[in-house]
């Protein structure tokens, strides 16, 4: 019963907010179209140092947001829990988020908060990175090619020996990522479970992550990996750039692989408010996807072109600080993994291509399988249960609505939306243990990983029991 | 006659010399106080006094200082660079001036980025008129980054919101703790208790006490801003509250029994006896909890996101760039030289208060 009003009162939603962009778009037909009349033109919107914030430091620097009429501050947040909450209490009207904030917060993992997101900020963008020590007692089990170099990708069963023997000297084999809903810890688990290491499992009275760990994941922020990497508290860490680049520039670690490799072109951060600023602020919502757009299709424009200048503005002490040469290695479609390992990875950061923008449910639904999968999410979920989840978090139809204004005033082109989609990706074999992924049938795709939760199993007394 | 006129002249110089004499050593007490005190042998020398004496004043005053600052910085300067970080080397006095410098020319070109700012809007603002007289124009406010002497500004603003928010509730209780034997005994374990707690451990608490009763879209002040000078009222209020305790309790008791005898109301006896006679040990407690409210501080706004000089260590920290450390220090002797300043001003008005000499 509930659920078919909140479906009416969404489909009214809808109409009235497609009434209002109907109106918006007659009332401006030239070129430089009026702004849209937005509820609130002074915004607050919080990010977290990293490089893939960039769409917002563009919109900023580039003016789109201005061309929208909105006056924009952007305010570093210490860590991702400070920057939620924030965004929870009303001091933030948006931030830069991991793509599973904003579903662990709305199925009320951690802080239980409604937030929604209209727009998917970029794609790949991670890696993991391991102690030097470390990799040098994996590399023996890393095959090489004929030019002598580790073939890609690196597989996570070259070091299942280094942790079984780190386990029989008694030490713990522990490593960082930067949220538990976080992005990197999925891929991080991903690459470990594939690899044959158990990464542990969540349960609802111990949050720690650990049940059953070969491998101790702990949350550390990103800023700090290297230097809690350098102390040894940890071996190795999975996070984003320019962690990893920054470790192979102080010579303290090895990335080993790049998220794309473990999931080619994988959702990364989006851009989330809460459901109801959403609701109050329609317009304005509108407006700030409309900038987000232009600037993420600045930052992929002519096969990169503007990146080297993106990389200039993302070193300025405001936005990521880092060196301007840290941050150009990934930026600028290279990747360097040992020293001296330099590789093209040309898609190691995408912004707009590959419709790198749209918010897709399948995306979502992968994210909730693996809340699934390592237990945050507790007991069995039915297929549509994931669907209607992602419904309620991720909000295509406003994305689409932003885009076709663009493409209204000539500043987008109409073949780089996918109008169709019906929100979700074809069967996807991007993974590197090959295993497809049909968003459609989450509770089949749970079933054909060999480490994880499946069916009714769930965590009790810190064990596996069901199924 | 001579001898007379010139036994007239020598006493009237005499008392000149006897009344500069006194001037310069109030000009001196003064200085003193508020930390100039190196200022006095210069003005002695000036008002020619005997040079030697002045002369080893001046040097025990102005000379060790100077050259212990000399000394330390040398072997900073010799010292940083053998500690390698993962930021490259700890910087030495030159990287550090040279980003002291940097951080204002940032403040300048920001500022001269919000002139520009406002020029494009209301150029913008004049064609919508022009083309239509009736339309609504919007000004907005610049929407920049705080500069570095922005987050100084809103951390002396956090910091004395705090402060007087401490002593507005230790002052009174202090005194009704010095009074009364009740109330002090009641009070005392709570004060033993919440003393030694750290910032770190009240923010949490405060961050969500005050997300929960300031809401609506526009507060009158920033939740962080608040939350901030909560923290700091709660770990700088306990030196106010003890040092005028102290001070009411160790009353005169011949003073206590004349008012009694006047038969003066409790009011009266508070505001005309204890008051006055204590307030030397309330401005001791405010200058103690002033110390405490600035060093509390720079670590509530690291986690309360206030944006002053907390927030820019820790987004400095953040930056991983190869200036972070030097920019870090900076805002080190910021603090430092800030700190002392509150301290002298506090200590200033302390002995205008009290009529005894400095402690």
């Amino acid at each position: 019963m509930a659920h078919t009003s909140r479906t009416t009162s969404r489909t009214l939603r809808h109409l009235l907010a497609s009434a209002a962009a109907v109106v918006a778009l007659t009332a401006g037909v030239s070129a430089h179209a009026a702004a849209l009349d937005v509820e609130k033109d002074q915004l607050k919107l919080g990010f977290i140092k990293l490089t893939d914030m960039a769409p917002l430091a563009i919109a900023v620097e580039k003016g789109f947001f201005e061309d929208e009429g909105l006056s924009v501050t952007l305010e570093p947040q210490a860590n991702w829990k400070v920057l939620l909450d924030r965004v929870i209490s009303g001091e933030l009207d948006g931030a830069h988020m991991l793509a599973g904030q904003p579903l662990g917060a709305t199925i009320g993992f951690g802080t239980k908060a409604h937030i929604v997101t209209a727009f998917s900020m970029d794609l790949n963008g991670n890696g993991i990175t391991l102690s030097n020590d470390v990799w040098q007692k994996m590399k023996a089990n890393v095959p090489k090619g004929a030019d002598g170099k580790p073939v890609h990708p690196i597989k996570a069963d070259a070091l299942k020996p280094v942790i079984a023997q780190y386990k029989a000297e008694g030490k713990p084999f522990n490593m960082g990522m930067v949220f538990p809903v976080s992005t990197h810890n999925y891929e991080l688990r991903y690459w470990l479970a594939s690899g044959g290491i158990n990464p542990g499992f969540y349960s609802p009275t111990d949050v720690s992550g650990q049940i059953g760990a070969d491998a101790l994941l702990s949350v550390t922020p990103p800023p700090q990996m290297p230097a809690t990497l350098e102390a040894g508290t940890i071996y190795g860490y999975s996070v984003g750039e320019p962690w990893n680049q920054q470790a192979v520039v102080k010579g303290i670690g090895v990335p080993v692989i790049t998220d794309t490799e473990i999931w080619k072109n994988n959702p990364e951060k989006v851009f989330g408010v809460t459901d109801d600023w959403a609701r109050k602020n329609p317009k304005t919502h509108l407006a700030v996807v409309k900038a987000l757009i232009r600037a993420t299709q600045w930052l992929d424009e002519n096969n990169n072109a503007n990146r080297a200048e993106a990389v200039k503005i993302l070193a300025k002490p405001e936005y990521v600080g880092a060196d301007a040469k840290v941050i150009a290695n990934s930026m600028t479609g290279t990747f360097e993994y040992e020293k001296g390992d330099k590789r093209d990875v040309p898609d190691f950061n995408v912004f707009f291509r590959y419709n790198a923008n749209y918010p897709f449910y399948s995306d979502a639904v992968w994210y909730l399988t693996q809340m699934r999968r390592w237990g945050q999410i507790a007991e069995a979920k039915p297929d549509s249960w994931y669907d209607q989840t992602a419904r309620s978090v991720y909000k295509p139809e406003i994305f689409l609505q932003a885009a076709k204004l663009l493409v209204e005033e000539g500043k987008a082109k109409d073949a780089d939306f996918p109008w169709k989609s019906d929100g979700y990706k074809p069967v996807d074999n991007g993974f590197i243990d090959g295993i497809p992924y049909d968003g459609h049938k989450p509770n089949d795709y749970l079933a054909k990983q060999p480490i994880g939760l499946k069916g009714d199993q769930k965590i009790e007394g810190g064990q596996v029991v069901g199924g | 006659m001579t001898s007379l006129t010139d036994t007239a002249s020598d006493l009237a110089r005499a008392q000149r010399k006897a009344r500069r004499a006194h001037a310069l050593n109030r000009v001196a007490s003064v200085l003193t106080t508020v930390g100039l005190g190196w200022l006095a042998p210069l003005l002695r020398l000036a008002a020619g006094e005997n040079p030697r004496q002045q002369g080893i004043e001046l040097w025990r005053q102005m000379g060790i200082p100077l050259t212990a600052i000399l000394l330390f910085l040398a072997a900073w300067g010799w010292a940083a660079p053998q500690v390698q970080t993962s930021l490259g080397a700890i910087p030495g006095p030159a990287q550090v001036w040279e980003q002291a410098t940097n951080l204002y020319a940032d403040h300048k070109a920001e500022r001269a980025k919000e002139a520009a700012f406002y020029e494009r809007q209301s150029k913008r603002n004049a064609e919508i008129l022009a083309k239509d007289p009736k339309a609504e124009v919007k000004t907005r406010p610049y929407a920049g980054k705080p500069t570095y002497i922005d987050q100084i500004v809103t951390s002396l603003k956090t910091v004395f919101t705090g402060f007087l928010l401490g002593a507005l509730v230790a002052v009174p209780l202090g005194v009704a703790s010095g009074l009364s034997p009740t109330v002090n005994a009641a009070i005392n374990p709570l004060i033993q208790i919440f003393k030694p707690v750290s910032p770190l451990a009240w923010l949490p608490l405060v961050t969500m006490v005050v997300s929960a009763t300031v809401s609506g879209s526009d507060p009158l002040f920033e939740k962080s801003f608040l939350t901030s000078a909560i923290t700091v009222t709660l770990c700088s209020l306990w030196p106010t509250l003890i040092n005028t305790a102290v001070g009411v309790s160790s009353i005169d008791r011949d003073l206590m029994n004349v008012g009694k005898v006047l038969q003066l109301s409790g009011f009266t006896m508070v505001r005309r006896l204890v008051l006055p006679s204590a307030l030397p040990y309330i401005f001791t407690g405010l200058r103690l909890s002033l110390g405490v409210g600035w060093m509390v501080l720079i670590a509530a706004e690291m986690l309360a996101q206030n944006p002053g000089l907390g927030k820019f260590v820790w987004d400095e920290f953040q930056n991983g760039s190869s200036n972070s450390l030097a920019k870090i220090m900076v805002a080190v002797f910021t603090i430092g030289l800030i700190g002392f300043l509150l301290d002298r001003v506090m200590l200033a008005l302390q002995s205008a208060v009290s009529h005894s000499p400095a402690r």
